[in-house]
């Protein structure tokens, strides 16, 4: 044994692994979040959703994905076609690679780097490059259209997701996303960032919707008004590949929420029944809770309006952000420090 | 994190303008159109304020920031002057703001980080902050010069002045890079002890000697640097000209002074012959080509082009008297510049500039006061006695003289000879031509007429008793060297 | 683990000077922004190798996150003709070379005897060094006065872009929220009795 961990070879093969083991559940993850999306809104709209395809339509998504995958590709003759098949993977790509950075236990990742915070940041927003590229190279109007929206929200929203990240960063004093979760340790769910970090908890939030092109912020897809937006020429694996980003982006919108401001792994109480649960089913719980949130507000509220979200995102998210820093920066100079810390 | 090294008291004037430029640009967004004298009022409660914050720090010397923060007599004093001159360009404009819808908070705000720009050049002791703040400066004035967006000339001004002030900065900054790789240090201090070993033979520090002077020139508005000036003066809103042509000579002059006095006086063998070249081309062609100009701020632009030549000539002396004298010389014409472009901004109204010789036709019949103030600007730009402009020149070439630049000194006084040609060219048209039916002037503003009276009479006073300002401006020199 | 470091070097470098040249030589101004793209990522992998995982993260947090995005935004619009981009090339490429060379010459010249040639190779990266925290520190107390200048800067350049191109235009509709949230009932809706006389 002793010898396999100091072989030359082995550092290479365990990090293989341990990105296996992350990712073989989040694509599993992904598709049934597509059949828990369809079964919660039709239950919200009072309908039965999928319940064909296996009990229940259990194998609905199986049979979604074999479906994508016989499709015929299809290029428009007009389009940029290297671009065109290069965007789908240019957005697949970052959403896998933030996976890096996610804890799963203390000190449980596949990097637990010491930047994860920053890392995380930077990545996320490379996603929007598979979608400017995907409607550019489209070479159609409502493609386009819809890339530049896109492009203009992303900037909107990730400096308020940036802001809201920085008051976490106060707090916890690290990056490493695994010591922020332990910065939460304390009594229960009251310890946790959301409560000292309310008006964060709700921006970052808001802008993780926004940021994965979800309703009601889906202005880049919008299809009442632009068709389908930036993937309206794509088929078969294409679009498969999109839809993979934008679901496996949502749950880890819920996860990274969960780790910043939902005390990560801990308990909501520190006695006796739920220490029992493991940490990482408790981690699990909170981020299925978020991503029925994601749902339920895809259900609730109608498409914003493009003004409408250019304006939430600068004029009420980057105002409340900056000024709840300077609450937090004066609190954390007074005697509340020790409380905060 | 109380630093010992830190001393941020001594940064207080800036701090303040700092603070009070966003609580201005706050107050304008929640004030707005109705009360926009609630943002003119307080920028000058700024100004006032930082005077007398400026003025109780006098005296005190020390680093603060880690050295890069120099206060001592020049900061106090070349502050104060900033601060005041500002104070005087708002208090000219208000009625020439209202008039053209300029008078909007974002141009009272634009002043004050120009002001702020001025004030960390002036006490800067780091390449880097001189960098910065000569950039929040220049930045500041390109978008007031374009401010009147709408006016085709205006714009061109504001590109014109951007794109060469963009090439001005890059040059300096290349200087700045190439002294940084001789020496390895930010710091003027260290970058002094450091050129003790370099020698002024060295050829890369002549290159970024060269590179330096260049630029500083280039924002002086000295020939042949001086392509920019002309036309940002005659196309910029009078104002905004007014500022451009006094507090930023004094923060370049303090540019100078920290990058080659406390820095580079080493290399002082090679500054000097490059200003010797500057101070011939630039009396030449600002004295020379005034005469051929009819637009009065194009003239004035000229001026300064031939005035910047006379500041040279105390930077060619190089003494410590000389350099006294450029800067006695800088705060004099600041002065005299501020006293001309106001005129010109109390004379205009709605659809009439007054920036023509010929608007001034017979000014004497109309607005006898206006003519006596317009007569002694001339004489003191001139250098007539007993004005102060007389004392400036006088003082340059004594200190000239001093330092054995006998010929130098004596084609200055031809040529400030030639110069009094245009001064009283302006002072025929305004005295002894018959004033045109057509010429109705603004000059309704009384703040701008008692601003203008005292500034205009100051001139002569001071001029006639200017033991006190000469003293005061000497002081801030005291130690340099 | 020096080797995989050196190659690891070498590869990023390569792309790195080879999407830089293709900046300058796509025809396509949208290939010149994604090489521009591609260029930054492999700057902020050398970084990472440095061992400035602050530097590099931001570089693509900022650059290829923001910068390029908008970037992008504005030259997918643009209809740019290449050809009367291209025709002044060659006759400023001698000029362009010259410049370059002289840039060359002055920079061999300052290493070859300024101090900055001979200061010495850094020691040994200590084993949980925090550069965010090294980098913060310095940029928080020595350095905080330029810092602040510099954010003044950024500021200035904000307020002037904004007056400069901010056009009121009084004939566009508008929402006006806080109207909307202060509407009463009354203003709306009007109750009105429908019920007929009796037959």
């Amino acid at each position: 044994m002793h010898d396999l961990v100091n072989a030359a070879w082995w550092p290479p093969v365990w990090a293989l692994i341990k990105i296996i083991i992350v990712l073989i559940p989040l694509l599993l993850g992904v598709a049934y979040l597509t059949l828990a999306e369809r079964k919660v809104i039709g239950y919200i709209q009072i309908r039965l959703g999928p319940n064909r395809v296996g009990f229940r339509g259990m194998l609905q998504p199986i049979a979604d994905a074999l479906k994508l995958l016989f499709k015929e590709v299809l290029i428009p003759s007009t389009a940029n076609r290297f671009l065109f098949l290069a965007a789908p993977v240019l957005a697949f790509v970052p959403a896998m690679l933030v996976w890096a950075a996610v804890p799963f236990g203390p000190g449980v990742a596949i990097s637990n780097m010491n930047a994860g915070l920053l890392y995380v940041l930077a990545i996320a927003g490379l996603g929007v490059y598979g979608i400017i590229i995907a409607g550019w190279a489209s070479n159609s109007k409502y493609a386009f259209l819809g890339a530049m929206r896109a492009a203009a929200q992303l900037v909107a929203y990730e400096i308020a997701m940036g802001f809201a990240l920085v008051g976490v960063l106060m707090l916890a004093q690290t990056l490493n996303l695994s010591k922020i979760v332990e910065a939460q340790a304390g009594g229960g769910f009251w310890s946790w960032y959301w409560l000292p970090l309310f008006p964060f908890f709700l921006v970052y939030f808001i802008s993780g919707v926004a940021e994965t092109n979800r309703a009601p912020f889906d202005v880049a897809e919008g299809e009442s008004e632009i068709v389908a937006g930036f993937h309206v020429e794509y088929s078969g694996m294409g679009f498969a590949l999109f839809f993979l980003a934008e679901y496996a982006n949502m749950i880890f919108i819920s996860i990274l929420t969960t780790v910043l401001f939902l005390g990560g792994w801990y308990p909501p109480f520190n006695v006796a029944p739920f220490t029992w649960v493991p940490g990482l089913i408790w981690l699990l719980l909170k981020t299925a809770f978020l991503l029925y949130v994601f749902l339920w507000i895809r259900a609730t509220f109608p498409r914003y309006r493009y003004d409408q979200i250019m304006r939430l995102g600068w004029k009420v998210f980057i105002p409340i952000t900056i000024a709840w820093i300077v609450v937090v920066g004066i609190a954390l100079e007074t005697p509340l420090r020790a409380i905060l810390r | 994190m109380q630093n010992a090294l830190f001393h941020w008291s001594f940064a207080i004037p800036e701090i303040w303008v700092l603070a009070m430029a966003c609580v201005v640009l706050l107050v304008d967004v929640f004030v707005g159109e109705r009360q926009r004298d609630v943002a003119y009022v307080l920028s000058i409660f700024t100004l006032l304020a930082a005077m007398a914050l400026t003025w109780s720090q006098m005296g005190q010397t020390g680093f603060a920031f880690f050295g890069q923060f120099h206060l001592d007599p020049f900061t106090s004093i070349a502050s104060f002057f900033v601060e005041l001159l500002s104070l005087l360009v708002l208090s000219y404009s208000r009625k020439y703001l209202l008039r053209r819808s300029l008078y909007r908070g974002e141009v009272f705000v634009l002043l004050l980080f120009a002001l702020l720009g001025a004030l960390i050049l002036i006490s800067g002791a780091n390449l880097l902050i001189l960098y910065l703040g000569l950039e929040l400066l220049a930045l500041s004035q390109y978008a007031l010069v374009a401010f009147q967006r709408g006016n085709l000339r205006a714009t061109e001004a504001g590109l014109k002045y951007f794109i060469l002030g963009a090439l001005a900065s890059a040059l300096l900054l290349y200087g700045m890079s190439l002294l940084y790789g001789l020496t390895g240090t930010l710091d003027l201090h260290q970058i002094a002890i450091a050129l003790v070993n370099v020698g002024s033979a060295n050829y890369l520090l002549m290159l970024a000697v060269v590179f330096l002077v260049a630029g500083i020139a280039f924002k002086f508005g000295a020939a042949p640097f001086h392509m920019w000036l002309p036309d940002a003066y005659q196309g910029a809103p009078t104002p905004v000209t007014l500022f451009m042509s006094s507090v930023p000579k004094i923060a370049i002059f303090a540019l100078f002074l920290r990058i080659l006095v406390d820095g580079g006086y080493g290399s002082i063998e090679i500054w000097r012959q490059l200003f010797v070249a500057l101070v011939v081309v630039s009396l030449v062609i600002g004295n020379v080509v005034a005469i051929a100009q009819t637009n009065l701020k194009r003239m004035l632009a000229y001026s300064t082009v031939g005035n910047m030549g006379f500041l040279a000539l105390g930077i060619v002396a190089g003494t410590q008297n000389g350099l006294a004298s450029a800067f006695f010389y800088a705060v004099v014409y600041a002065f005299m510049a501020t006293a001309a472009f106001g005129l010109i901004v109390y004379l205009s109204r709605e659809g009439f500039e007054a920036e023509e010789i010929s608007d001034l036709r017979g000014l004497v019949r109309t607005r006898p006061w206006a003519a006596f103030l317009l007569l002694i600007i001339m004489f003191s730009l001139a250098g007539v006695p007993p004005t102060i402009g007389f004392y400036a020149k006088l003082a340059v070439f004594q200190a000239l003289i001093e330092a054995h630049f006998i010929w130098l000194a004596v084609f200055g006084v031809l040529m400030a000879v030639v110069g009094a040609f245009y001064y009283l060219r302006v002072l025929k048209v305004a005295l002894f031509d018959a004033p045109a039916e057509d010429l109705a002037y603004g000059a309704d503003d009384p703040l701008a007429a008692s601003v203008l009276t005292v500034n205009s009479l100051a001139l002569l006073i001071l001029g006639i008793v200017p033991g006190a300002l000469v003293a005061f401006c000497y002081h801030a020199l005291q130690g340099v060297l | 683990m020096m080797l995989t470091t050196t190659i690891l070097f070498y590869v990023f470098s390569a792309i790195l000077l080879v999407s830089a040249l293709l900046v300058i030589t796509a025809r396509n101004p949208v290939y010149s922004a994604l090489y521009l793209v591609l260029a930054f990522f492999n700057a902020a992998a050398l970084f990472l190798l440095l061992g400035a995982e602050f530097l590099g993260l931001i570089l693509i947090l900022v650059y290829v996150g923001a910068v390029m995005v908008l970037f992008l935004f504005v030259v997918m619009m643009l209809d740019i003709n290449l050809e009367r981009l291209k025709e002044g090339f060659l006759r400023y490429l001698p000029l362009g070379l010259a410049i370059a060379i002289v840039g060359v010459l002055e920079m061999v010249a300052v290493f070859w005897t300024a101090p900055i040639g001979r200061v010495p190779a850094p020691g040994p990266i200590p084993a949980n060094a925090d550069n965010t925290r090294a980098l913060g520190e310095l940029l928080y107390t020595h350095y905080l006065y330029p810092f602040e200048i510099a954010a003044v800067i950024l500021l200035v350049a904000i307020i002037a872009a904004i007056a400069l191109t901010l056009r009121r235009r009084p004939d566009t509709k508008s929402q006006a929220v806080g109207k909307q949230v202060a509407v009463a009932v009354r203003e709306r809706l009007r109750m009105v009795d429908l019920r007929g006389p009796k037959p």
